[in-house]
């Protein structure tokens, strides 16, 4: 008998047996170390059971020992596809606290490079997810071509092409290096063509349909009850980006459409992301031809031993996957009194027994490859 | 009809295979570590000391106020100030350690240091067999020259030289003038002399 696998009785044995199967944690397709304790009626799945946590690094009681400085370079760690987003999530929230005001030069250098991470994530995410449908190599080797370019982008910027720590509080770390604006435009105005490319490849492929299509679908009231957020949720007909709800930062000042699907299957979750990433190209271009010149950091802000007044706050972004929020409170010292993460991946997790229920396994890995999770998120 | 779908896909991958022959664009792979990237002037991996002239533990800009080794998030940097005969502090560190082991190379220490005397590395080749004590690095094996500096990171060198500079010629007008006021002090005006 295989390890990890038990077999209960039926009450009548006529009707065979429940298997029970332990996915995980080391598949090649849980994207981490992730484990699903999955109950199969022969190759259906009557129940699913999420196991995580192995990746626990203990991320928000550390932040609440060092400073505010020293969280940035943890949080690159959350969702380590990423790391900007994050950065962005957790100085929004300081900055509530704080009071500092991001010069102009800053939040476009923050739209850019957010955006350019959301290319990153969203085209990692779809050669992922043909990777776990049995789409071996080419469309991940494509795509992983393409994020190259930006993680070169990254590196010319910030030092670091993964764990950037770029962002700080009222501002950024450091000025735009000379000619990096103009390496951007060259690689935004190659992507569309990528796009095309990567979309005339898969998106009318027969076997991504009918692995995908009717696959997982999650209803509209089960998505907004479970707090679904990010493409997850508008794959179900929900027109909800924190772009255009909250209009953090400057994105109230570009013209840019929020795609929504129709079926909330694994099919629409894949697609809205390529149509996302159109849209993220449109924002690219705005923003890189209205970039100002000025400050980039706020001169009364400091980013050693900033010890904001005893409050609360919660700053919230859409990052690539969802909401990310980070709820701080301070009591005046030099570190939060309480710092929680609210991760998107996490959240979105939580519906995956309900989308599994009555599939096989084989969709089980396609329906958690559509969600996009990072575990070291999930995790924390 | 079924399958042009996959066959449209094909195309593409066709396209890619015979692309790959002549577009540079298509065939990014470099033959690592015959070939390698050329590394931009920002990467950062490991810190180093920074010091000047030819003596490096002479030249060490550290003056140990340990503010590196407070906000390093990992609290991977270990300091000892040194201490003269008389047991009076000295501006200068006794021990300066890195655990390069822990470092997470996230550059907090290089961007607090206010005298400029940390600052971030490029080297990434650091693979030994020794699993402790090789990864523990002391100041000797921490201190470079500014001359390295420069090759490594000219433009972000060049800006904290014109700054060191700078803050130099300040210092020596600020004594000047204090120098002068004591002297104005010391010898009482000659009008009211007479």
């Amino acid at each position: 008998m295989i390890p990890g696998v038990t077999i209960e009785e039926k009450t009548d044995p006529l009707q065979g047996q429940i298997l029970e199967v332990s996915m995980g944690p080391h598949h090649p397709s849980t994207h981490g170390v992730f484990r699903m304790d999955v109950k199969l009626d022969g190759e259906r799945i009557v129940s699913l059971k999420p196991v995580f946590g192995y990746l626990h690094r203990n991320h928000e009681k550390i932040a609440e020992d060092v400073s505010y400085l020293g969280s940035i370079p943890y949080t690159d760690r959350l969702d380590y596809l990423c790391s900007l987003t994050n950065n962005w999530a957790y100085c929004l929230a300081v900055e509530k606290l704080t009071g500092f005001e991001v010069p102009e030069r800053a939040e476009y250098i923050r739209v850019i490079v957010g955006e350019l991470t959301r290319l990153v994530n969203h085209t990692c995410l779809m050669g992922f997810f043909v990777q776990d449908l049995g789409a071996m190599g080419t469309p991940l080797m494509y795509a992983f071509r393409e994020r190259e370019k930006i993680l070169d982008l990254f590196e010319g910027l910030t030092g670091a092409r993964m764990m950037c720590n770029y962002m700080r509080f009222g501002g950024v770390r450091c000025d735009l290096p000379s000619g990096w604006i103009d390496e951007v435009k060259k690689v935004v105005a190659a992507y569309p063509r990528f796009l095309d490319e990567f979309e005339s490849l898969l998106t009318q492929n027969e076997i991504l349909i009918a692995r995908s299509q009717g696959v997982g679908v999650l209803s509209k009231e089960l998505a907004i009850n479970a707090g679904i957020t990010g493409p997850c949720l508008r794959a179900c007909g929900v027109g909800h980006d924190l772009r255009k709800v909250d209009a953090y930062s400057i994105y109230s000042r570009f013209d840019f459409r929020v795609p929504i699907g129709a079926h909330g299957d694994c099919y629409d979750r894949f697609m809205i992301r390529l149509l996302e990433m159109r849209e993220s190209l449109k924002i690219l271009d705005q923003a890189i031809a209205a970039l100002p010149a000025g400050p980039i950091m706020d001169p009364k802000a400091k980013s050693r031993g900033v010890r904001p007044k005893a409050g609360e706050a919660y700053g919230r972004i859409e990052a690539p996957k969802g909401e990310l929020g980070f709820y701080l409170i301070s009591e005046g010292g030099p570190s939060p009194y309480r710092y929680r993460v609210r991760p998107p991946s996490l959240i979105n997790l939580t519906v995956l027994e309900d989308m599994c229920l009555g599939g096989t396994v084989a969709d089980a890995i396609a329906i958690l490859g559509s969600i996009d999770i990072v575990l070291g998120e999930v995790d924390r | 009809m079924l399958g042009t779908g996959i066959l449209k896909g094909l195309k593409e991958t066709a396209r890619n295979v015979i692309g790959s022959f002549r577009d540079k664009e298509r065939l990014p792979t470099v033959m690592y570590p015959e070939e390698k990237v050329k590394t931009k002037e920002n990467f950062r991996t490991f810190p180093f000391l920074v010091f000047d002239g030819n003596d490096a533990m002479l030249g060490l800009r550290c003056v140990s106020c340990r503010i590196c080794e407070k906000e390093c998030p990992p609290q991977c940097i270990f300091i000892i100030q040194e201490r003269d005969e008389n047991n009076k502090a000295v501006k200068h560190p006794r021990v300066f350690d890195i655990d390069f082991s822990v470092c997470m190379q996230c550059g907090i220490c290089a961007e607090v240091c206010p005298f400029d005397a940390i600052k971030m590395d490029n080297i990434y080749e650091l693979a030994g067999d020794d699993r402790f004590t090789g990864l523990l690095v002391d100041k000797h094996r921490l201190a470079k020259s500014n001359h390295y500096y420069h090759q490594i990171k000219p433009t972000e060198a060049d800006e904290v030289d014109s700054r060191l500079a700078e803050d130099r010629r300040k210092a020596e007008e600020a004594a000047k003038a204090k120098a002068a006021a004591a002297a104005a002090k010391a010898a009482p005006p000659s009008s009211t002399a007479t």
